[in-house]
């Protein structure tokens, strides 16, 4: 016992440098926030006033946040399953010996190198009712892309803002996915090859189960992500079309956006953030509990 | 019930420069219920053989046939062989049961039939208590039970193996060893083992086929083989130590090397009459097994090896004696090609 006291000040030397870093940059800075939720200030910003810890139950119960929150789920079931299903199958496609498979391994992974702004400047141009190449393309399947826009629909904004959000995620996605599929035994495939299995039951059998932690971290981090995007948002819609009640106005662009309503009142907007944070702190505990029973991680 | 043929397979990977030829013409007859051994050191071309016999490549020229079905282009799962791969590849994720059943549920065979089956296999190499477990919970003789049981539980025609033993300890191996020759008794398959070790291949084939830089150098009995090697490779190859081959010249003609077991030599006094069949030779290592004494000498450079029974006068390291191998015990190859010549 008396040792373990004797190394303290040791122990408290090492541990003050990355105590000061986490303590300047997220410590206080998540207290100051939780405590900001609870004040409500003016138009400056400078003169604020304690209103309570209630003000978090009020900022959860109003008609922006509740729309914010709708559309932010509504935008990560649309991105996180697509996005997934589409970075496993190009990884899977890619996954073979093939003369020129680099060729398209590069092609596949390169929205990897593309920032969000690029991303959503290209989808922006595609999608343009009057200029726009897809819109062009598919104004005959889909009439709502020429009149009033995909993006200037009520109805299918969102999915304008998913499409571009899902092409600019699937390259992380693609290389991840690339790398795990890498390191599964090659005897594994050629023994079920061996015994009869065809090419769905060994993906089935195989491929899915070894890939499945890898799987979980990617479902998590998309979701993670999805739960704040922003960039997009600001880029594509700004929340809107206005006309049909802000339909893309995600949680985080409620916090900042340009033309959000709570734009001014710094007290509301910690109390959205943080609402925000604990909503993704209970989403990714029920992920990690829910899907860690069915995934497989390899001795 | 399978015979196994091999007609001018020969097996070559990439192209152009980089041409790599790993099976060279070889042409090799495996009757039914055979256990025969591809028996060859590392990148002799023995796995890739095994590999075209289950399916997993194709040969490149020459026809694979089984049962007179000429197979080049079947799919391994219409080949009727199962294969139990070196690092076993049980599928982690599943218990052992689900892998057993595994090649069962991959041809649609109904559940009940296939749990019952299953379980036979299991029992017939003592896994029924383990059933419930991953293979991760396992030891490595006990996966090496499971991708067994995996492989006979469909009764295949033949078996495909590739150095099954080589992640055992050597403990393990040998009752393994053991299991395997009495496992190939009980079913009524053809086994084809590939194996770089001469032990593995003399007590548990009934044929070896001996492979060298991917060509086919002596295929027979263990006993065959080991008695009258076709080539001074395979001389060299079989035997714990090997064959000795003289370099050419010595006791024999110019274009002669001469072989000969480490048994059929003896150390004689540096005093004895030379009557031609005696070597000067410098004891550099004396190995005591217990039952054996192993002497190593040099003889001209040449590194040579003598085995005698313990108790035996053994000579003294740097010792200066004469090494005896009559005349009956010999072994003469080609100096040249290596051939046996008599």
């Amino acid at each position: 016992m008396r040792r373990r006291w004797r190394d303290v000040p040791a122990a408290a030397a090492l541990l003050a440098p990355s105590a000061a870093l986490l303590g300047v940059f997220v410590v206080y800075p998540l207290a100051r926030a939780i405590l900001l939720g609870t004040r409500k200030c003016n138009v400056s910003g400078r003169v604020c006033k304690t209103v309570g810890w209630h003000q978090y139950v009020t900022v959860w119960r109003s008609a922006p946040f509740q729309n914010a929150l709708g559309n932010t789920l509504r935008f990560v079931a649309m991105t996180v399953p697509i996005g997934l299903v589409l970075g496993v199958g190009l990884a899977v496609l890619a996954d073979k010996q093939l003369r020129g498979i680099g060729v398209f391994r590069t092609i596949f992974s390169s929205t990897i190198a593309s920032s969000v702004a690029v991303a959503s400047l290209i989808w922006l141009v595609l999608l343009n009712p009057q200029i726009g190449l897809l819109s062009h393309l598919l104004k005959d399947a889909f009439p709502v892309v020429k009149k009033p826009g995909l993006l200037n629909d009520g109805g299918t904004a969102m999915w304008g803002v998913a499409i571009s959000s899902i092409w600019a995620g699937l390259g992380l996605t693609f290389v991840i996915v690339t790398a795990a599929l890498q390191s599964v035994p090659r005897e594994l495939y050629e023994s079920a090859f061996v015994d009869g299995a065809g090419a769905w039951r060994r993906f089935t059998n195989v491929t899915l189960p070894m890939l499945s932690p890898t799987l979980l971290f990617v479902a998590v981090v998309m979701t993670a992500r999805a739960f704040q995007t922003y960039g997009e948002i600001d880029l594509l819609t700004g929340g809107g079309p206005n006309s049909a009640g802000r339909p893309t106005e995600t949680i985080a662009y409620l916090i900042y956006g340009k033309s959000s309503k709570i734009r001014n009142d710094i007290g509301i907007q910690s109390a959205t953030a943080v609402l925000l944070f604990v909503l993704l702190l209970v989403v990714s505990f029920i992920q990690f509990r829910v899907l860690e029973r069915r995934v497989h991680y390899a001795e | 019930m399978a015979r196994v043929r091999l007609e001018h397979v020969t097996k070559t990977f990439g192209s152009g420069g980089g041409e790599v030829r790993a099976v060279d013409d070889v042409s090799l007859d495996i009757a039914d219920h055979e256990f025969m051994i591809l028996l060859g050191p590392s990148g002799c071309g023995k796995s890739t053989l095994l590999r075209m016999i289950a399916g997993l490549e194709t040969p490149t020229s020459g026809d694979v046939f089984i049962d007179e079905r000429r197979v080049n282009d079947v799919l391994p799962k219409e080949r009727d062989v199962a294969m139990v791969f070196q690092s076993y590849a049980l599928y982690p994720h599943k218990t052992v049961a689900a892998n057993i059943e595994f090649p069962l549920k991959a041809r649609g065979v109904g559940k009940a039939e296939r749990a019952e089956q299953g379980r036979q296999a299991a029992a017939m190499l003592g896994l029924d208590t383990l059933l419930d477990r991953k293979p991760g919970q396992l030891s490595g003789g006990q996966r090496q039970r499971v991708a067994l049981a995996r492989a006979i539980v469909r009764h295949p025609a033949v078996f495909c193996m590739d150095e099954p033993l080589s992640n055992l300890d050597a403990k393990m191996r040998s009752e393994t060893r053991a299991e395997l020759v009495e496992l190939h008794h009980r079913l009524n398959s053809t086994f084809v083992y590939v194996t770089h070790d001469q032990v593995e291949a003399m007590t548990m084939g009934t044929q070896v086929a001996v492979l060298s830089d991917g060509r086919l150098q002596q295929v027979g009995t263990p006993q065959e083989v080991y008695a009258a090697p076709a080539t001074a490779f395979v001389a060299q190859f079989i035997g714990t130590p090997p064959m000795n081959v003289l370099p050419p010249g010595v006791l024999g003609g110019d274009s002669v090397r001469v072989g000969f077991r480490p048994e059929d030599a003896r150390l004689v006094s540096p005093t004895a009459p030379d009557d031609g069949t005696t070597l000067p030779v410098t004891v550099r290592l004396v190995e005591q097994l217990g039952h054996e004494v192993l002497v190593f000498v040099d003889c001209d450079g040449a590194r040579l090896v003598v085995r005698q029974p313990a108790g035996s006068g053994v000579p003294a390291i740097a010792d200066p004696v004469r090494l005896s191998v009559g005349e009956g015990v010999r072994h003469h190859f080609d100096a040249t090609t290596g051939e046996r010549v008599g």
